[in-house]
C-alpha cells in the first residue's frame, strides 16, 4: 500500500447542526435524516427506534445513528433516480439528542433478506463523544427466527450475546410497527459490534 | 431470488494500527463509552455494500464557503484560510465525487452547538458547517474562518487544540470515516488525548500543512493542505 489510512477520532459533542442540523433546529438543509421511506415505498412501514446506553446503564443524549438497509425486495438504492421513483432512500442519520427520552428513531420499512442465506437486517454505525472510532451493528427482526437461524452472522456468535442484536416489535395504537432496537456500548449485555 | 451480495475484492481492511482504540483512559468519556468486547469479524459482503447514495444537487452553492453560507449582516470575525486537499484511497487513487462534511468553532472557540456553554462570543455570521463533493481528482475545497481553541474539562484547564471535524462516507460503508484536522505547530496537540489517543506514527497524519500558495488571490486568505486516506479497493486484491 503506497498509504496509510487517515486515523479516526471522536465526531464530539456538537456534530449536530453540521451533520443533523433540520432534526435539532438550525439553519442549515439536512443532507440525511430519520425518514428512509416516503409513504407510498412498497413494503411493511415500521419505526425503528431505541436508546444508546452507556457502561452505566444511562441514556446516551449525543450519540448519532446511521443506518443503511436494502428496500422491502431486498435491493440496495443505486441510483438518485430509482430512490425518488421508489419513495425509499436506504439510508438515514439521527440524533439521540431530540426526543425527550433520548430515543434515535428511523421511519422506513422492514428490509427484504439481500442475499440468499442472509436474515433481513439493517447495518448501523454508531458514533458518539467518547468513541474514537465508529462502531458497526446489525439489527435483526425478532419474527424472522428461522431466517435468524440460518444467518451465518447471528450463528458465528455465542448465543447469548444473539439477542442484543434482535430489534423487538411492538405494535402501536394506530397501527405502525415498532421495532425497539436498544444499543449497550458496555455491561453484560453489551451490543455485538463487528469488525468491517 | 435475490443474488448473492457482491463482493469487494480488494477491500482493505480497517488497519487498527492507524485508529485510536476504543478505550483511551486520558479522554475520560471512553472509559464508559467504549465497546470493550472483541470486536466480532464480518463476512466480506457487508464491506461489499456502497456508500449512500446522493448527488451534486444536495449541495447548495455556498455550503464550501463557511465564511458566508451563514452570513447575516457583513463577514465573520477572524483569520480567513483555505482548506483543501485530496480523498484518496490507500493504493493513491482519487475518491472522486464523495461528500466531504465539515464542522468547528469560531474563531473565539465557541461552537453555534446550544450544548456548547463556553464564555466567548457566537459570531452572528457564522454557523461553522459546510460541506463540498470531491472532483475527479479526489479534490475538495473549503473557505472558512481558522477556529480557536477552548476548554473541554476533561482534565484541569484543558484546553482542545484549534481543529476542523471531517465526515466522510469514501466508496462503501466501511470505508466511512469521522476524524479531525489540526494545525501544524499548534502547542496544544502535546497536550490532547484526542489527538495522543491515536498511535505514534499515525496521529501526525491529522495535522495539515501550511500552504501559502492554495490558488485562491494573493493576500486573502492562508492555506492549509489536508489530504484524507480512506479504506478502498487495494492494490492487493484479498483472495476470494
Amino acid at each position: 500500500m503506497a498509504l496509510k489510512q487517515t486515523p479516526s477520532q471522536t465526531v464530539g459533542p456538537y456534530f449536530a447542526y453540521g451533520l443533523t442540523p433540520e432534526q435539532y433546529g438550525y439553519d442549515f438543509r439536512s443532507l440525511f435524516g430519520p425518514v428512509l421511506a416516503e409513504p407510498q415505498a412498497p413494503g411493511e412501514h415500521m419505526r425503528l427506534t431505541g436508546r444508546v446506553f452507556d457502561g452505566d446503564g444511562v441514556p446516551v443524549n449525543d450519540a448519532m445513528i446511521e443506518i443503511l438497509q436494502a428496500d422491502a425486495q431486498g435491493r440496495f438504492i443505486a441510483s438518485r433516480a430509482e430512490a425518488a421513483a421508489s419513495g425509499f432512500r436506504g439510508f438515514g442519520r439521527c440524533g439521540t439528542g431530540t426526543h425527550a427520552a433520548l430515543h434515535y428513531w428511523f421511519d422506513t420499512v422492514k428490509p427484504g433478506a439481500a442475499a440468499v442465506g442472509e436474515a433481513p437486517h439493517i447495518d448501523v454505525i454508531v458514533t458518539m463523544r467518547g468513541i474514537l472510532s465508529h462502531a458497526f451493528t446489525r439489527v435483526y427482526f425478532e419474527d424472522e427466527a428461522e431466517a435468524n437461524a440460518r444467518d451465518p452472522v447471528l450463528a458465528a456468535l455465542p448465543a447469548e450475546r444473539r439477542a442484543t442484536l434482535i430489534a423487538r416489535r411492538a405494535a402501536q395504537p394506530g397501527g405502525v410497527v415498532i421495532c425497539r432496537f436498544d444499543i449497550r456500548m458496555q455491561g453484560p449485555k453489551e451490543t455485538v459490534f463487528f469488525d468491517l | 431470488m435475490p443474488a448473492p451480495s457482491p463482493l469487494a475484492p480488494g477491500l482493505t481492511p480497517r488497519d487498527w494500527a492507524s485508529h485510536p482504540p476504543y478505550l483511551s483512559p486520558g479522554y475520560k468519556s471512553t472509559t464508559k463509552r467504549g465497546p470493550t468486547r472483541p470486536l466480532v469479524p464480518l463476512a466480506r459482503a457487508l464491506a461489499a455494500r456502497r456508500a449512500p447514495v446522493y448527488g451534486h444537487e444536495d449541495i447548495g452553492a455556498l455550503d464550501h464557503d463557511l465564511t458566508r453560507n451563514a452570513a447575516k449582516n457583513g463577514e465573520p470575525l477572524g483569520e480567513r484560510i483555505w482548506v483543501t486537499g485530496r480523498v484518496l484511497d490507500e493504493g493513491g487513487r482519487p475518491v472522486a465525487n464523495t461528500l466531504v462534511e465539515v464542522w468547528q468553532a469560531n474563531a473565539a472557540g465557541r461552537y453555534v452547538h446550544k450544548a456548547d456553554q463556553h464564555h466567548a462570543p457566537l459570531d452572528p455570521n457564522f454557523l461553522g458547517a459546510g460541506r463540498c463533493l470531491t472532483d475527479a481528482e479526489g479534490r475538495y475545497r473549503f473557505l472558512t474562518i481558522k477556529p480557536g481553541a477552548y476548554p473541554w474539562g476533561n482534565h484541569p484547564n484543558a484546553w482542545r487544540p484549534n481543529h476542523i471535524h471531517f465526515s466522510l462516507f469514501g466508496e462503501y460503508f466501511a470505508s466511512r470515516l469521522v476524524t479531525q484536522m489540526y494545525f501544524p505547530g499548534d502547542p496544544l496537540l502535546a497536550h490532547d488525548p484526542i489527538y495522543q489517543s491515536a498511535p505514534a506514527g499515525a496521529r501526525e497524519r491529522l495535522i495539515s500543512r501550511l500552504k501559502l500558495d492554495s490558488g485562491g488571490e494573493p493576500g486573502f486568505a492562508l492555506g492549509f493542505e489536508f489530504d484524507l486516506v480512506l479504506r478502498g479497493a487495494g492494490a492487493t486484491p484479498m483472495e476470494a
